[in-house]
């Protein structure tokens, strides 16, 4: 099966009914990437599957086997990613970081889709649980981040 | 080689130095290590093993940098960059100038009075003198080569970070450059410590050393460890604790399944080795699997159990009744009262939910050693217990401690709470390393979970209203008695920790444990007995303020009148919400709103703090606001983020979590029928922090145990009634 992740085609051997998540961890080594739940509710496995933040745990790989795919590791190559991680840093978001790639993620594609969203779309976008409590971090680094786009 | 020999009793503190490479020291690096504190000293004197293995804490490469191997592990309460700033202080290197990970086990990093956790808020308090002297002794042997380097007296030379400076003849030279010879030189037992008001680092809000990497999916978990040859297990565990696997009727069926190496009977569960892991959890819960009772648990789980039952009997149980904490006669004093009040509380079960699964990755080496990469709080710990697993020497054991993906608790020895004996049996049966990592259904199932509780209190009343006598017994099991000890016909003080060591003076006064034995494998749990009990306690005092119509804050400031401290903190947390208000009363968007107000001491720090609450249909914590005074600081901006995500967790249980057992087994196998706190519940966090000078106390934890209390008596101001049983997601808002 082939696949295009950051930016590279990749060619794996691999079920077909196999999680993305499980693809990318095991397989390919890109471990950035997290298990929290398997079924979708947490959000620790969020890639950007055609921009779109997309919970890969639940995810068969073959459903990609046409998209485009970034994950965390290639996140700061893209300027709104970087953006968000350096927000994140500002902000000194992390706690214990486990869910923090899919955060980050999913900020990412909320702000390529939309440079400047109010506090309710930030609210609705980012669905991601954080055991830590790091939820209103994110938003004031998110929120930091809008206000630097010329909107 | 060992500059100095280890004395065969060193004084708490001593700092060791060694120029042998050790755990692949540089070549030229200077090694430090501190001694043990006193008591347990002697001990080893005893034993005979006193600096036998004396490991490394301290590193100063070539290049400067600091590599400090840390006796705590870090998930998430910043206790690296803690350590990074207390060293670096007396060292006089730059935070960010170190490399801070997991020390292996070994005696010489208990230096919590013999032991180490990375627990009960510990971390840093407990280890902040040692810690700089640690720094302090680096230093002052840095001097010493520099001295020798640059050809002038020592006493002409003083330090710039990262340097050793001869501001006469405007030389330097950096650490790196001296660490090889520094070791040559011995530190005395005495040396000065920087005056506090020369602090750049402790005390600041200096940046997490970790905030990178855990921003960029770099930062290594357990679970994303691996090692060359290794293969991946799944398990499925005996549906209630104590039950074994007989047999599976599809062995054919699933050994087809693709990656499948080899399927295995494992105590209490079965498991399938496989290529990867998402073959080998297909294959495992694909295995058809009959049960039968087991004879060798410790904690068998009945299959009748129902935790709604159990908290019904806790409220009925009365006696034997183990005394805790007693002032006056509270006999007497109610009897005399003019008004008694009663009433019952209760909590329930809740799991960690640290969002990292459990995972273990063992190996077997050629050298008959084993290592193990495992989520663990307390290395020294799971050695001596792998070592019995294994069946080999625990000096045989290497323990990894890599980051926890959150912990609260959750990676304490919990009997068959940890997947890593599951590891140990199948990686020696299979040959090879074996990465094993339990689903989140199989963490439900396993969690050592907090338990549910039941508190009864009955206060007496005089006829102004003003307290005169409180009895308040605690039923239950604590963890702390479960897996620390505890004696019979004692109270157990872990247990009633936010029920007994509250500040409030009554004349007359009573704590009880009653100790009813817990069926369900129950663990510590962020703030432990604090987690309930002040709830408990604090939302019986606004019941108790109401009966005798006085305003629960201003009581609280009357129990609190011989307290300066407490007292000063609740004024302190009035002043930040801008001036204590119950309600209800009607805010700008036009919601009824009320406050709450709750005080608790939980791990040696005092805190206050206030919610603001709206119910629409469910409730609304909107603002909390705290003030803490944990005595001295070391990072005010970790003590906001990690009070923060103690309010975050707090509200998450106030509101939301439930753990129930019906027939022996939990309800909930995942977060889909476990919701936990999300962003669109999360309240607005104020924090006020007080340093009064007092002995410093813990950060982790004691943000949490208030936050329940305040939310709740603010929305009983609301709801008109009083509710004594969580989560609040129970109780039918109008």
């Amino acid at each position: 099966m082939k696949l295009s992740i950051n930016g590279q085609a990749r060619d794996i051997d691999i079920e077909p009914d196999t999680p993305l998540l499980w693809v990318l961890r095991d397989e390919l080594k890109l471990k950035g990437t997290k298990y929290g739940c398997g079924v979708a509710q947490c959000g620790a496995c969020t890639v950007l599957v055609d921009g779109r933040a997309t919970r890969s745990c639940v995810l068969p790989v073959s459903v990609v086997a046409n998209s485009e795919i970034t994950t965390i590791e290639a996140i700061a190559e893209d300027a709104t990613g970087k953006a968000v991680v350096d927000a994140w840093v500002e902000h000194q978001v992390p706690q214990c970081g486990y869910c923090q790639s899919g955060q980050v993620m999913a900020a990412t594609a909320l702000l390529k889709q939309n440079a400047k969203p109010s506090s309710e779309q930030i609210a609705t976008a980012m669905t991601n649980l954080c055991r830590c409590g790091t939820y209103n971090a994110i938003e004031s680094a998110i929120a930091d981040v809008a206000g630097s786009n010329k909107g | 080689m060992t500059i100095h020999e280890s004395p065969s009793q060193v004084s708490a503190g001593e700092v060791k130095v060694s120029r042998r490479t050790f755990l692949g020291a540089s070549a030229g690096a200077l090694v430090l290590s501190v001694g043990l504190p006193g008591a347990f000293a002697k001990l080893q004197a005893k034993t005979g093993e006193p600096g036998a293995n004396v490991a490394a804490f301290l590193e100063i490469k070539p290049n400067s940098q600091v590599l400090f191997r840390s006796p705590f592990i870090e998930g998430g309460q910043g206790v690296f960059t803690a350590m990074a700033q207390i060293i670096g202080e007396e060292l006089d290197v730059a935070p960010d100038q170190f490399i801070v990970e997991g020390a292996p086990a070994g005696q010489v990093y208990q230096i919590l009075n013999g032991m180490r956790v990375t627990g009960g808020s510990m971390s840093v308090r407990m280890s902040y003198d040692t810690l700089r002297k640690l720094g302090a002794s680096a230093r002052y042997l840095l001097l010493q080569a520099g001295a020798a380097k640059l050809g002038v007296p020592a006493e002409e030379l003083t330090t710039e970070p990262g340097f050793v400076v001869h501001k006469k003849s405007k030389q330097k030279a950096s650490y790196g450059e001296l660490a090889a010879t520094a070791s040559e030189f011995k530190a005395p037992s005495k040396l000065e410590l920087r005056a506090k008001d020369d602090f750049r680092w402790i005390g600041k809000s200096v940046p997490r050393i970790d905030v990178l990497d855990k921003s960029t999916g770099k930062a290594e978990f357990s679970i994303d460890t691996e090692v060359d040859g290794m293969l991946y297990a799944a398990v499925v565990h005996a549906p209630h604790l104590g039950k074994e696997p007989k047999s599976w009727s599809n062995e054919a069926e699933v050994k087809e399944m693709p990656g499948v190496d080899s399927i295995h009977k494992l105590p209490g569960a079965v498991a399938v080795v496989a290529t990867s892991w998402w073959r080998a959890r297909k294959a495992v819960e694909a295995l058809k699997v009959t049960w039968e009772t087991g004879k060798d648990s410790r904690f068998p789980m009945p299959e009748a159990f129902s935790s709604a039952e159990r908290i019904a009997h806790l409220k009925t149980v009365q006696e034997p009744k183990l005394t805790g904490e007693k002032t006056g006669n509270t006999t007497k004093a109610l009897a005399q009262a003019a008004q008694v009040v009663e009433a019952s509380y209760d909590a329930p079960y809740v799991v960690h939910g640290q969002l990292e699964p459990p995972s273990a990755l063992a190996r077997w080496n050629d050298d008959g050693t084993l290592e193990l990469w495992i989520p663990n709080q307390a290395p020294e710990m799971f050695q001596a217990h792998a070592a019995q697993v294994a069946g080999i020497e625990a000096d045989k054991i290497i323990i990894h401690s890599p980051l926890l993906g959150g912990f609260f608790g959750r990676h304490f020895l919990y009997d068959a709470a940890s997947p890593y004996p599951q590891a140990i049996a199948l990686s020696k049966t299979v040959g090879k390393p074996i990465k094993l990592l339990w689903s989140r259904e199989e963490e439900f199932l396993r969690d050592a979970v907090r338990p549910a509780g039941v508190a009864t209190f009955k206060a007496g009343l005089d006829e102004n209203g003003k307290p005169i006598a409180l009895e308040a017994a605690n039923i239950g099991e604590g963890p702390g008695g479960r897996w620390f000890g505890r004696k019979e016909g004692k109270a157990d003080d872990s247990f009633l920790e936010g029920i007994r060591g509250k500040s409030y003076e009554y004349k007359n006064h009573l704590v009880s444990d009653i100790r009813v034995l817990d069926p369900a494998l129950i663990g510590f749990w962020r703030s432990v007995g604090h987690s309930m009990n002040d709830f408990f306690y604090e939302s019986f005092f606004d019941e108790m303020a109401d009966a005798g119509k006085q305003d629960p804050y201003e009581l609280r400031l009357e129990l609190l009148a011989n307290k300066p401290r407490q007292k000063h903190l609740l004024e302190q947390v009035a002043d930040l919400s801008g001036g204590w208000k119950r309600g209800p009363y009607t805010a700008k968007d036009g919601s009824k709103r009320a406050r709450g107000v709750a005080m608790a001491s939980p791990f040696g720090t005092e805190v206050a703090t206030i919610a603001e609450v709206s119910i629409d249909k469910e409730v609304v914590v909107h603002d909390v606001w705290v003030a803490i005074d944990p005595g001295s600081i070391v990072n005010p901006a970790v003590i906001k983020a990690q009070v923060e995500g103690a309010v975050a967790l707090g509200t998450s249980i106030t509101l939301v979590e439930e753990l129930t057992y019906e027939n022996g087994q939990p309800h909930a196998r995942n977060f889909d029928r476990y919701p936990i706190l999300n962003r669109s519940k999360m309240p607005k966090v104020h924090v006020r922090i007080i340093e009064s000078g007092e002995a410093m106390g813990g950060i982790g934890e004691p943000g949490l145990p208030g936050v329940l209390p305040a939310i709740v008596n603010a929305v009983c101001v609301l709801h008109g009634q009083r509710i004594r049983s969580l989560p609040l997601s129970k109780t039918q808002f109008a």
